[in-house]
């Protein structure tokens, strides 16, 4: 199905199930830990063994020797897999680092040897005993060093790496208000619950792995090339996931490890990434430095702003596009962004809970805080004073729904922001100094092919088929759905399946496209159905309605499973997009509200409340939407507070990577959260008329505690994380 | 891990010898920390001597009205104590500011005692450290040290010691008491127990080997108003940038430890005259030979913040 025009009356506008706050019908699967996740699949294939990673051990160079004799005499030791040995290899597209190191290191913990035993036990101990000599190597690892050594990328993703409308200088040195201030953002880690883990088995020639990733086409399709095999011969299945947050969009280590130790111990291997190896060895979000320049009228119009951002990458790797929000955020006549590649020598840089937009909001939204205090204007003022319906680097191109103004007053009032007091540093409960700080949310919206069978039997039951993943986000849940809206078929007539490479393949997870693209796909696989079955029956197809588990023609009404006849009906379709995302700008939009308190001496922050108010088309399940956002902006705290990648620059690797070294928001520092959506379907965007949601909720939320930092001290922190040690000097005596 | 042979003790005295007998042997209380650095192999004993069954899980009252604990009550045994929540407040509120309510129910009160250093660059069996290897070199000067001792450390380590208990104990001049492999027993004043690294930072407890901590005494209770403060990054589960306990008396005398700043919990007990002078007075004698690095600096100024608020707090 092609989707050309703007959705009009769809079978998904009834909303007989779709809207309502369905609880996730995997549930209970989750809640008894029946939910089979990839590495406990003992099911699934006799005799597995078990693999266990060997990273480098240096941040750059090569490996002059290794010696597995140690290794493999120890007891249980089935087979050692090394570059040495795992004959040749290619590389995924998606990846930049070869995912098995050596001779040459490209970055700390990079895979070098996995070590299959009969036990996990066995596999570790002997892991210990594989001797590598190496040879150190001069490495970059420091972004600042690297800032004037950079290059000019050319982004796969996000535009190009310069942008420039009107005459960005000339504005910016007239303006009479201006702000240039320099912001910095860590490099900071997934550290989702589970850890990257495969099983894989080989039949022949032919690989199967289950394993947890939020992209099964990509996944597969990387696993074939590197191994140098066809497509067809990798199946991959992952139909639960412990969180990704997209550290598991690419095909990782544990994937390859796998498939190679089975094929050398000749028994099904697993391999799950050891805790302490997952922060170096896999993906993470790249540090930036960025520079933010505005120029703007007394009254509060902004006539010039400027974006750059430097981040750095291994080789292939690709910029953190930390801009790309603020060529559309807000108006203003004279524009420039510029974003630039340092070559650095850390471990891989790459997609991180809203890529982009995250890093990029965090420094954005507190330059508008420090422009509103130049300007001695209301932030939240401020930010509408400069709202623009359009694109403003193409204004004939409108955005497709901009409710960006509603989310910031509907957000105030509920706040109570006008009990905030401008001046900062003057409110005080107690022991705490308290503050409020608001910030703006926005995300783009990606419309993508997204493809998905389904099938009706006897028992009047539809099958919903598609590869699309549940990575915790809900999938299940709102296909399911969309296919009883489509059907008119009560919740518990639907059974969905995912997350298996022999089904059609989706948008997969990620970028938040999930949830409009996969569901999409659902729906036309679903309205292909419809037609096959009113066909069947001779109905009209236009006349024809689904509802309360039957099909109605006039005064004729057939039960759907009287209507798959003696076989199953099956119909298999996808939903592709024209050009409705170049006519319009597609963009969901949302306001931050934070109040923090701050320990008057020791400086301690801790936030008080939270609230956000989004708008981002239909909310498909209000409930599934809220989790995802309220996760969002936990995250957001974490950007905000506590999440950071130590760099050692000497050895070249993130020292804390454990989750006692690398903080994230425990409940303790979760208040009460807040958020609402606004009544919005966006027809421009899918027949679903929804859009992204999850990842807007993390844009902006860490700018908005930093802001609110600002407004309980009047100190000004522009290097994230916000820790004590920042404060401190600006604090009380 | 490297595998290891295993074995149940029943009595502290067959403990301490199987220690002494068996080379390479370790106490396992909780296992809350040792596991873990087995996993490692940071820790690598050959054998294991379970001390759970050794009945030293009793919190008794001494002749001299102070407590007995036993060294495997466990750390939310001896917080939720009647008599430890009435008459060492102190060591409560340390108890309970330290790791999560699952862990503290497996830890043990030796166990935390000797804890390792939670340094990063002590976990990463890749990089110089030598505390895991003597002679290796220490990653952490010059290297990521926002978490490490400003004061008592050495060239050869700035590791911190962890532990919450630890401090609250050193300001009740706790008294450690032992059992050895040959079957003598001694008191160890808590403020003897843990060493400063100096060129050994391997070492780091004047226990002798096949040692075995049988109970901590807490003498008589001592009253004043006592508090834990702890100061961290996240609102639980993370380690003490910088902790105090205090016990302030009435007459604005008292004592003070910290945690989060040196290779053992820090008191200095001149520095308690300067008490009624403020923090800013006990602080200057506390750190009078404080080296921090670029990244822990802050931990100064924090430590006599904190101290000022705990003296304030403890004085309304
Ligand atoms: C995630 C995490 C967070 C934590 N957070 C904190 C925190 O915030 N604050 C804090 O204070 N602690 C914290 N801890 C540490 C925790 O308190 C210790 O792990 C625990 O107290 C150790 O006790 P255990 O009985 O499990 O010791 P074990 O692991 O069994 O033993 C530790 C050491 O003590 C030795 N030992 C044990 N018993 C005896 C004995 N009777 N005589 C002689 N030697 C003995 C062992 O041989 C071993 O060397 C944390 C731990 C973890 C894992
Ligand atoms: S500070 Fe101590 S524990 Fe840390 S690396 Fe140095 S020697 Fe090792």
């Amino acid at each position: 199905m092609r989707f050309e025009h703007p959705a009009t009356f769809n079978p998904i506008d009834q909303l007989k199930v779709i809207g309502h706050p369905t609880s996730r019908i995997e549930g209970p699967l989750k809640t008894t830990g029946t939910a089979p996740y990839a590495y406990e699949r003992h099911d699934v294939v006799a005799d597995q063994a078990y693999g266990y990673v060997v990273g480098a051990a240096i941040g750059k160079g090569r490996i002059a020797a290794i010696d597995l004799d140690a290794a493999k005499a120890a007891p249980g030791v089935l087979a050692i897999v090394t570059a040495e040995n795992a004959g040749k290899l290619g590389k995924g597209a998606r990846n930049a680092a070869p995912l098995l190191g050596g001779p040459e290191i490209a970055h700390y913990h990079q895979a070098v040897a996995v070590v299959v035993a009969g036990t996990f036990e066995q596999a570790r101990a002997a892991a210990q005993l594989v001797r590598i000599d190496y040879v150190k190597g001069d490495g970059k690892f420091d972004l600042a060093a690297e800032r004037d050594h950079v290059s000019v990328p050319d982004p796969k993703i996000g535009g190009p790496a310069d942008t420039a409308i009107g005459d960005f200088a000339t504005a910016f040195a007239a303006a009479p208000v201006q702000l240039d201030a320099s912001y910095t953002t860590p490099d900071q880690g997934h550290a989702m619950m589970e850890p990257h883990a495969s099983i894989a088995a080989w039949d022949g020639d032919r690989l199967t792995v289950w394993t947890s990733n939020q992209m099964i086409a990509w996944g597969a399709e990387d696993m074939a090339k590197t191994l140098g095999i066809p497509k067809e011969n990798v199946r991959l299945v992952s139909p639960y996931i412990g969180g990704g947050f997209g550290g598991k969009l690419f095909l990782r280590a544990d994937v390859l490890l796998a498939a190679l130790g089975a094929r050398a111990a000749g028994r099904p291997v697993k391999v799950a990434l050891q805790r302490p190896l997952m922060f170096n060895n896999t993906t993470h979000r790249p540090a930036t430095i960025q520079r933010i320049r505005i120029g703007a009228e007394r009254d509060g119009r902004i006539t010039a702003i400027g974006h750059e951002s430097w981040s750095g990458n291994v080789s292939e790797g690709e910029p953190d596009m930390a801009v790309s929000q603020t060529r559309l955020l807000y108006a203003g006549a004279n524009r420039m962004t510029a974003t630039r590649l340092a070559a650095l020598d850390l471990p891989e840089g790459n997609a991180m809970r809203a890529p982009g937009e995250a890093s990029g909001m965090m420094a954005l939204e507190i330059a508008i805080d420090e422009l509103a205090d130049k300007l001695d204007i209301d932030p939240v003022a401020l930010r509408i004073a400069n709202d623009t319906q359009v694109d403003p680097e193409h204004p004939q191109r409108r955005f497709s729904q901009r409710q960006l103004v509603r989310c910031l007053n509907e957000g105030a009032a509920r706040f109570g922001w006008n009990k905030r007091n401008a001046k900062p540093g003057q409110v005080r409960d107690g022991r705490w100094l308290v503050g409020m700080g608001v910030a703006a949310a926005f995300r783009n919206n990606l419309v993508t092919k997204s493809a998905a069978r389904v099938r009706l039997d006897q028992q009047g039951r539809v099958t919903v088929e598609t590869d699309m993943t549940d990575i915790g986000t809900g999938s299940y849940t709102i296909i399911a759905q969309t296919a009883a809206e489509m059907m008119g078929l009560p919740l518990d007539k639907v059974v969905v399946r995912l997350g298996d490479s022999d089904f059609p393949v989706s948008c997969g997870s990620g970028g938040q496209w999930g949830g409009n693209n996969s569901t999409a796909g659902v729906y036309a696989a679903c309205t292909k159905l419809r037609e096959a079955i009113t066909q069947k029956l001779g109905f009209n197809s236009e006349e024809a309605v689904f509802a309360d588990g039957a099909v109605r023609s006039g005064n004729r009404s057939v039960p759907l499973a009287q209507a798959a006849g003696a076989g199953d009906l099956v119909a298999e379709d996808a939903i592709e997009y024209g050009d409705l995302a170049k006519t319009y700008q597609q963009s969901t939009f949302g306001a931050h509200f934070v109040e923090v308190g701050v320990d008057a001496d020791t400086a301690e922050i801790r936030v008080r409340r939270m609230l956000a108010v989004c708008a981002a088309g239909r909310i498909l399940n209000p409930k599934t939407a809220r989790s995802q956002v309220i996760g969002a902006m936990t995250m957001g705290v974490g950007a905000a507070l506590m999440e950071d990648l130590a760099v050692d620059k000497r050895h070249g690797l993130f020292v804390n990577h454990d989750l006692a070294g690398y903080e994230v928001p425990v409940h303790a520092d979760i208040p009460h959260q807040d958020m609402i959506f606004l009544d919005e379907t966006d027809p421009i965007s899918s027949p679903m008329k929804a859009k992204g949601v999850a990842e807007l909720g993390i844009c902006g939320v860490a700018a908005a505690v930093a802001n609110a930092v600002h407004n309980a001290t009047a100190v000004r922190v522009r290097d994230y994380p916000i820790t004590l040690d920042k404060l401190l000097a600006g604090m009380p005596v | 891990m490297r595998s290891f042979s295993y074995e149940r003790a029943t009595s502290p005295g067959d403990a301490a010898a199987a220690a002494a007998a068996t080379a390479h042997a370790k106490f396992v209380a909780g296992g809350t920390n040792l596991l873990d650095l087995m996993k490692l192999e940071i820790e690598t004993p050959a054998h294991l001597i379970d001390v759970n069954d050794l009945a030293l899980d009793r919190i008794e009252e001494t002749p001299d009205g102070g407590l007995r604990i036993g060294a495997l009550v466990r750390n939310t045994d001896l917080a939720a104590d009647r008599r430890v929540r009435r008459d060492y407040g102190v060591l409560a509120r340390a108890l309970l500011a330290g790791a999560s309510g699952q862990l503290r129910n497996k830890a043990t009160t030796a166990g935390n005692l000797l804890q390792r250093t939670r340094c990063p660059y002590f976990y990463d069996t890749n990089l110089p450290c030598n505390k895991r290897k003597p002679g290796s070199g220490c990653a952490a000067i010059g290297g990521f040290s926002r978490q490490h001792a400003v004061v008592g450390a050495s060239d050869a380590c700035i590791a911190t010691h962890p532990s919450d208990m630890a401090v609250a104990m050193r300001a009740l001049d706790a008294v450690v008491e032992t059992v050895r492999p040959d079957g003598t027993t001694r008191n160890i004043p808590i403020a003897e127990l843990h060493r400063l690294p100096g060129d050994s930072p391997e070492i780091e407890t004047v226990l002798q080997p096949g040692e075995l901590i049988t109970a901590v005494m807490l003498p008589k209770p001592v009253g004043g108003t006592q508090l834990y403060r702890k100061v961290r990054d996240r609102a639980s589960y993370a380690f003490a940038l910088v902790s105090v306990a205090a016990i302030v008396q009435p007459d604005g005398s008292g004592r003070v430890a910290l945690g989060g700043v040196a290779h053992k919990p820090w008191r200095v007990e001149t520095a308690e005259a300067e008490l009624p002078n403020g923090a800013k007075a006990v602080s200057a004698r506390l750190f009078a030979d404080a080296k921090p690095t670029r990244d822990n600096a802050y931990k100064l100024p924090l430590a006599e913040r904190t101290l000022a608020a705990v003296l304030r707090e403890a004085r309304v």
